[in-house]
């Protein structure tokens, strides 16, 4: 369904680029607005006057329909000058006009949503957030993410991530009504603790970049899930600390992580998993 | 004979589809056992030598098999 809303938002695009020499002749800019929108069209025509910017994906392609096939990659060249500057926007592009079967998870394009997280170039990131490098020729390579179960294409599989979020219990556990039966209050200090925990939005970029994580995935929780274990350990109005504690406190869960950072390297909302962690271990510790 | 690993996996996972068709109505429970030998049919010429093929099956009959054992449901028409 989102797929046809992109593929009708370019296409009404395009009838607006046809309609546009009527349509300034006959609106002599009464209204402001749309003489703008005008202009800002008039200027991106210009821009594809320029020669053409061409640019080159190799993007992983697996159908679960042929499994007896390998994975392989395929190239698509497209021009840059009529592409948006994100790798999403050239997923689109390339989905709309070149092969419509490529397959890849995208939602809000703005970095809200977490859906369109992948390999680009060697690192996890939101395909979204990603800007094309326009400047060196080489070929950007896209892959799924790293060592998940590939569903199709660019989709992982993220059912197990999904039970390990479960798995923490992540609501607020509380007993004791609130003194006023109001909302539960928070001061401002208590409120800070929460900053750059609760930003999180679950894309999975930093598990699947953790190497601890490739090998136990199975029973290590993995640097996203524990950034939000923390944030239900931060949060003054949560009443079950000590549990929470107690289901954290084995050689699996949380001491599989040995510093190696590469979820805070990866993290494409600049959070800091690895620091939540050493919180965590801190907290275990004292 | 000497069963490799994964065709001794593949063949635990057609024995617990067995056991959870035992889980279901008396009535349907024969209807359980045709689809779930169907379904392991299917895929039956798979050459025994494609690993990721096989992995990716059983992966995905352990899905299925999860999803069809849940109680809700009662019966499995062809």
């Amino acid at each position: 369904m989102a797929a046809l809303r992109s593929s009708s938002s370019s296409s009404t695009a395009r009838i607006l680029a046809s309609a546009r020499p009527a349509f300034r002749l006959s609106a002599a800019a009464p209204v402001r607005g749309f003489a703008q929108l005008a202009d800002g069209a008039q200027q991106s025509q210009t821009a594809t006057d320029k020669p053409a910017k061409m640019k080159t994906f190799q993007i992983y392609r697996w159908n679960p329909d042929t499994p007896t096939e390998k994975p392989r990659m395929q190239s698509y060249t497209i021009d840059l000058n009529k592409t948006g500057p994100m790798v999403l926007d050239a997923l689109v592009r390339i989905k709309n006009e070149i092969d419509p079967t490529l397959t890849f998870r995208r939602s809000c394009r703005e970095g809200i949503c977490g859906s369109c997280a992948m390999n680009i170039n060697g690192t996890n990131t939101l395909a979204c957030l990603c800007r094309i490098p326009a400047e060196d020729q080489a070929e950007t390579k896209i892959y799924p993410l790293p060592h998940t179960y590939v569903v199709k294409d660019l989709v992982p599989d993220l059912t197990l991530f999904y039970k390990q979020y479960k798995s923490i219990k992540p609501y607020l556990q509380r007993d004791t009504p609130s003194p006023d039966g109001k909302e539960y209050r928070q001061s401002k200090a208590e409120r800070k603790k929460l900053d750059g925990l609760y930003e999180c939005i679950l894309c999975a970029c930093c598990s699947t970049s953790c190497p601890s994580y490739w090998w136990n995935s199975e029973e290590y929780l993995g640097p996203a899930i524990l950034l939000q274990s923390y944030r239900w350990l931060a949060d003054s109005r949560d009443e079950r600390k000590a549990e929470r504690h107690d289901a954290l406190n084995n050689s699996m869960s949380l001491y599989r992580c040995h510093t190696i950072l590469n979820c805070t390297r990866t993290c494409p909302k600049g959070l800091n998993p690895g620091l939540a962690i050493a919180n965590i271990k801190k907290e275990l510790a004292f | 004979m000497r069963l490799s690993g994964l065709q001794r996996e593949v063949l635990s996972l057609y024995r617990q589809c067995l056991r959870e068709c035992r889980k279901k109505p008396q009535a349907t429970q024969a209807h359980f056992r045709t689809f779930a030998r169907r379904e392991f049919e299917k895929n039956i010429q798979l050459d025994k030598r494609d690993f990721s093929a096989i992995e990716f099956f059983l992966r995905k009959g352990r899905r299925q098999m999860e999803m069809y054992a849940s109680p809700g449901v009662k019966d499995v028409r062809q």
